[in-house]
């Protein structure tokens, strides 16, 4: 049940793109294709679960015991950053063709707030190690979900004859808007 | 300008070692140096939401504070309210997770008896305009929204549930789940309450 | 490029958030009212400078291949000492910005600048750069915070400027960010254009 909630509550209800603002840049940089989105997704699943997990345990095992929760911003970017390097290296070695799809996001992804966000965000939700990776899955789940069906409306908008002050960027953040107000009528049902 | 160093592998660990070695250096001169005053931003927070729902006091109420765990995860605060020695009201510190956006902690003060003395909401994540109301629903100034007032009752007595449930509190105008969870909080504040407070004076009688 | 140049590109003809489209998260996340808009504008404003600074000082002496790592750690360190700041000292504001403060580290903003600035330049260029750009920003936010508290509960600055039964709550949720940044954006395309 509690996983339920939490796997429910991070899709739909606290969606991390449409309302909780984590992950913005690639939410609006690489949605102008629904064949990116989905690599830009599954890249960010990846790294998202792995890296929460891998800041859980130092932050349990490091940083609490010996008391330098101080250090907690400049661990967890760096792991993160080397986390997503280690990736890069592995991947390319063992599975060419997922590095051929993934690839080109990796870099984009130290620098994906959504990470880091949802790596602090385990921690000042006091989960533990399995509703953590619940919780980053789930996010991550929300994040793609959110990102496809943007750029889904996206590749439509293209077609749409529209003022030219409004063309491009200000036509997607209200088109974002609109999809937002739409996420909002989960609000509520856990 | 210096001359540019070589990528090589020694310079390299160095240069990193050295920057997170100064950066940590840093770091904990600051948290040292800032300890003190986030301690005392936070207790004057809490004493802040104390002294707002109990009646005045000259004890320090965090030095005499109790906890109660009501589940593995989760613990209610009590902060007794003291006046020449005799208590005169209790702060607790309550919470739902039965909000629309999730927990909703409150600060609520009971007279001795269990009265509702006042109450404070120290965090929530409500609809803003609909649930976010209920940090002064609950206590109108307008006599003619008695009904949806909790001051001076007494959930003894009281039925502290929304009239929609057939309890004898109005709920925000379209926020009955906001307000549900609030009187929740409440509930839960004073069952507690009124547990410790039982045994507190069966141990006194003996 | 004059110092003041340096200083003033960051207002508008470079401004990070309507013209450069960076650190959005923030933008779009903490604008629910000018004041939280002015704060983590200002904090950032203060990593901005201080990490330019430092950064500009030293890079001479970071070989390129651990030059990004090296910048993240020294501009991390500032966050976290601007969120001990704010902890202390503004603890309100402190918990309105929530999770955003330890996400500056990941404000491209700020990467940014030390990377395709401070590293190239010297000291007082960079710190000017610095303090134009978060000013930038924290104009850029602040202006949003007033429009979306404004238009949602008719208050700016929590001064009330007509009665909140009339403000239309969208504003201060999150679709209104979205929306009311894209207008923004539109219009400010268009005075450009014009």
């Amino acid at each position: 049940m509690e996983f339920i909630i939490i796997i429910i509550s991070a899709i739909f209800v606290n969606n991390v793109v449409l309302a909780q603002f984590l992950g913005i840049c690639p939410f609006l940089g690489v949605s102008k294709k629904v064949s990116t989105a989905v690599g830009m997704s599954s890249a960010v699943t990846f790294v998202m679960i792995l890296a929460t997990i891998v800041t859980y345990l130092i932050q349990k095992n490091i940083l609490d015991p010996f008391g330098i929760g101080f250090m907690q911003t400049i661990t967890f970017i760096l792991v993160i950053a080397a986390l997503v390097q280690l990736v890069e290296i592995i991947l390319k070695k063992v599975s060419p063709a997922l590095y051929q799809a993934l690839g080109v996001f990796l870099p984009l992804i130290t620098t994906n707030c959504a990470i880091l966000g949802v790596a602090i965000l385990t921690i000042q939700k006091n989960y533990d190690l399995m509703e953590a990776v619940v919780f980053s899955g789930s996010t991550a789940i929300g994040f793609g979900l959110a990102l496809v069906i943007f750029a889904g409306l996206r590749e439509h908008l293209d077609m749409v004859d529209l003022p030219k002050g409004i063309k491009g960027t200000p036509a997607a953040l209200i088109v974002a808007g609109l999809l937002a107000m739409a996420f909002m009528g989960f609000s509520g049902i856990v | 300008m210096a001359e540019k160093r070589e990528s090589t592998f020694i310079n390299m660990v160095l240069v990193l070692f050295v920057v997170t070695l100064v950066a940590s250096a840093a770091l904990g001169g600051v948290y040292e140096i800032t300890k003190e005053p986030i301690a005392a931003a936070k207790l004057a927070k809490k004493l802040n939401a104390i002294k707002e729902v109990v009646p005045a006091f000259d004890n320090n109420p965090s030095e005499e504070a109790y906890k109660v765990g009501i589940n593995e995860k989760d613990t209610l605060e009590f902060y007794p309210a003291k006046k020449d020695g005799k208590l005169v009201g209790t702060a607790v510190k309550t919470f739902t997770s039965k909000g629309f956006g999730g927990n909703v902690w409150v600060m609520v003060g009971f007279k001795p008896d269990g009265t509702v003395y006042n109450y404070s909401v120290l965090e929530h994540k409500e609809t803003p305009g609909l649930g976010t109301k209920m940090v002064k629903w609950f206590k109108p100034t307008d006599p003619a929204r008695e009904k949806s007032s909790i001051i001076n009752k007494n959930p003894g007595t009281v039925n502290f549930t929304v009239s929609k449930d057939g309890g004898d509190i109005d709920a925000i105008t379209a926020a009955t789940i906001s307000s549900r969870a609030f009187l929740d909080a409440i509930r839960t504040g004073y069952n507690e309450y009124m547990k410790k407070n039982q045994k507190k004076e069966e141990v006194s009688n003996e | 490029m004059s110092n003041l140049q340096h200083f003033t590109k960051g207002f508008i003809k470079e401004n990070p958030t309507f013209v450069l489209l960076l650190g959005m998260c923030p933008t779009l996340g903490v604008t629910s009212s000018a004041i939280n808009g002015l704060g983590m504008g200002l904090a950032t404003a203060f990593v901005l400078i201080m990490s330019n600074m430092v950064i500009s000082m030293v890079s001479s002496q970071i070989p390129d291949k651990v030059k990004i790592p090296s910048f993240i750690v020294i501009i991390a360190a500032f966050v976290t000492i601007i969120s001990f700041l704010m902890e202390a000292y503004t603890p309100t504001l402190f918990i309105q910005l929530g999770v955003f403060i330890p996400l500056i580290v990941v404000n491209c903003i700020v990467l940014g600048r030390a990377e395709a600035f401070a590293s190239k330049n010297k000291v007082l260029p960079s710190i000017l750069d610095g303090a134009g750009m978060g000013l930038g920003f924290s104009m850029a936010l602040t202006l949003l915070g007033s429009i979306r508290e404004f238009l949602g509960s008719g208050k700016i600055f929590g001064i009330s400027l007509y009665s909140d039964n009339y403000g239309m709550l969208i504003f201060v949720l999150a679709p209104g960010a979205f929306i009311a940044l894209g207008y923004l954006i539109a219009i400010i395309n268009r005075i450009k254009k014009a």
